[in-house]
């Protein structure tokens, strides 16, 4: 296929092989055509953001009608990135999911979890690609919906009223951004993003529109577990399915996360909705009361699965702050940590999962003496742990210390302060595993586990490699972001 | 119901009717009112009619439920299949201009096939629905 057709066979591909893989009615087959999937959209997004880096915004037109009165999909250097993420934490979940998958769901199920893992996908890189404001709600749903059915696939019963929380939830969200979209469509008389911007520029702060962004607001805030909107999020993640747990908690709040900046800097423009509208310190405040908030839960939670989860809450409420902030600089600090905690939070999950299949479960009990039983496993997630607090040498530091920077570049030294506090607090649950894997004894008469299966292992290790390699040498990161931020605040004005 | 002649005389008369109203919804859906999905419905409706006359086991027999899953997936194809053709003769996905060298008529002829792919899937999901509740703690009994 020509590279001109990227943009759409990236959203195409996956929505394809969806039902292909319900046609063909094999957990073996459903797994071989998902594997092959992930690889084609993860060279494509590689291919669309190596070509954006040097020729600037790409159009596609579907259906060959002009924008703005056809859908279009517009890629630049952010939403190609995020794009890269999305496909890229697909393409290492699939060696792993084999294995993890064979042994959480039974085997009539396995060809229906890969045809969800493949909508899920397609819904995730359309609401990244898309350039249209209904377009991104379609998707918005079709990658929500086989989220929900994906979390109930979970082995424990508690995935069952788990999903159904995220199901409301993500369903009221949802709403609120098709109200909010209602809002701009009456206001602007167009759908297209591009457009909408350039006939909101100077006119922003009318009423409606006011309304539209607070609407969109809520009800992205919920898809991203914007605290205290994040109640679905620790559930969700700790009764799902191991490779779910991982490919959502590295790809789908980051996409909510761009969406947001989508609509706050290339729509309405950094200027209306920071400058005349008090969303910053609001979003401010939100964010640094997650970082407290969650982090303070995760430190209690009797699971690991459960203490990332609140740990992700925690780590979303950096990204929001770096948004909150309204500048160039906390925009690329909020989409290298978007990239940077996607990466270490899927390395850890997939870790959790590889614990989670030799022990049974990830309960701290379960957990005691790891570093001894399965010390390969046991040492990449303090790695992966170091990166959540920020130690430098590891990726987590690079974004947070550039949030830090962007911060001090506004003044606002009590953002500062509460970013380098509240990693104390991850300090505190990071510890609680390391505690619990090397200063106890493992449980008397358990059999020694040994560690998981290469296939899960090794893609585990090279997502925890990339953790340490971004965190040693973080330039191509911060660059992408940085012209991720450009990207987003020069579209369409 | 199955003893009961007049409602099975009646409904074996109605069914064809309601096919065919479907197919009528579904291909003058360009037209008028109606479309692939109007016309999923109605089709799904006439099987569940002669479900409620003649039994679930009737029904699976007669719309057997792997068939069933394979119209759920087989519509989306149809309508990606659409775009994709869009994309093989050279023109944007789901461009309908390009399939045929008259771009009206081509684009009649793309909704034609996207339509019908609707129609498929939502026949699909309709029955599979029905058959997932209908079954609901039957299934044990019917089998025995």
């Amino acid at each position: 296929m020509p590279a001109e057709h990227f943009p759409v066979l990236l959203a195409v591909v996956p929505l394809v092989a969806a039902p292909l893989i319900v046609v063909a009615r094999s957990g073996f087959l459903g797994w071989a055509i998902a594997f092959a999937v992930a690889a084609a959209t993860a060279a494509m997004s590689a291919s669309l953001l190596a070509r954006v880096t040097v020729e600037g915004t790409i159009s596609y037109a579907i259906g060959s009608w002009p924008p703005p009165w056809g859908i279009e999909y517009r890629v630049d250097a952010a939403n190609a990135l995020v794009a890269l993420l999305v496909s890229a934490m697909a393409l290492v979940a699939m060696p792993y999911a084999r294995r993890s998958v064979t042994a959480e769901i039974g085997q009539e199920r396995q060809y229906l979890f890969y045809a969800l893992l493949m909508l899920c996908l397609s819904g995730l890189l359309g609401i990244a690609l898309t350039g249209d404001a209904f377009n991104l709600f379609v998707f918005l749903e079709i990658s929500s919906l086989a989220t929900y059915v994906l979390i109930a696939l979970g082995r424990d019963r508690r995935a069952l009223t788990a999903a159904y929380q995220y199901l409301i939830l993500g369903t009221t969200g949802a709403t609120l951004y098709i109200i909010g979209v209602g809002m701009l469509y009456l206001a602007t008389g167009t759908l297209n993003f591009a457009d909408m911007a350039a006939r909101l520029d100077g006119v922003a702060d009318t009423r409606p529109l006011v309304v539209g962004l607070a609407f969109i607001t809520a009800g992205i805030g919920l898809k991203l577990a914007l605290f205290p909107l994040h109640a679905w999020l620790p559930n969700a993640y700790t009764y799902a399915p191991s490779v779910v747990s991982a490919f959502l908690a590295a790809t789908a709040t980051k996409v909510s996360l761009y969406v947001l900046m989508r609509v706050y800097f290339s729509v309405f423009g950094a200027d209306a909705v920071f400058r005349d509208l008090p969303i910053g310190p609001v979003l401010a405040v939100l964010s640094v009361a997650a970082l407290f908030v969650a982090s303070a839960a995760a430190i209690v939670q009797k699971d690991l699965k459960r203490l990332l989860a609140f740990s992700s809450v925690g780590q979303i409420g950096y990204i929001t702050l770096g948004i909150s902030l309204g500048s160039a600089t906390g925009l690329a600090a909020a989409m290298a940590h978007v990239v940077n905690h996607g990466i270490t939070k899927g390395a850890l999950f997939l870790l959790a999962g590889a614990m989670a299949l030799r022990l049974g479960g990830t309960g701290f009990d379960r957990l005691a003496g790891l570093g001894r039983t399965m010390p390969v496993a046991a040492f990449a997630f303090v790695l992966g742990g170091l990166s959540l607090i920020g130690v430098p040498g590891t990726a987590g530091f690079a974004s947070k210390w550039a949030l830090v920077a962007a911060a001090m570049g506004a003044g606002q030294w009590w953002i500062v302060a509460a970013v380098l506090l509240s990693s104390l607090l991850a300090v505190a649950y990071v510890w609680r595993f390391v505690e619990c894997a090397y200063f106890r004894e493992p449980p008397a008469g358990a059999p020694s586990p040994g560690e998981a299966p290469w296939e899960m292992t090794a893609p585990a290790l090279a997502m925890t490699a990339a953790v340490v390699a971004l965190g040693l040498h973080a330039t191509p990161v911060l660059d992408a972001a940085t012209r991720a931020a450009a990207a987003l605040m020069g579209a369409g004005r | 119901m199955k003893s009961d002649i007049i409602l099975r005389v009646v409904a074996k008369i109605l069914i064809p009717f309601a096919l065919m109203f479907a197919l009528y919804v579904q291909f003058h859906g360009d037209y008028g009112p109606g479309g692939g999905f109007q016309a999923g419905v109605v089709i799904a409706a006439a099987v569940v009619f002669y479900a409620v006359i003649f039994g679930l086991a009737a029904a699976r027999r007669a719309v057997p439920e792997p068939v069933v899953e394979s119209m759920v997936a087989l519509g989306v194809l149809v309508y990606a299949g659409v775009g994709i053709a869009g994309l093989l003769l050279g023109g944007n996905f789901l461009d309908y201009f390009v399939l045929d060298p008259d771009p009206v008529h081509g684009q009649h002829r793309g909704i034609f096939w996207v339509e019908a792919g609707v129609g498929i899937t939502v026949s699909g999901v309709m029955l599979k629905i029905f058959y997932i509740f209908a079954g609901r703690g039957r299934d044990f009994e019917e089998d025995s």
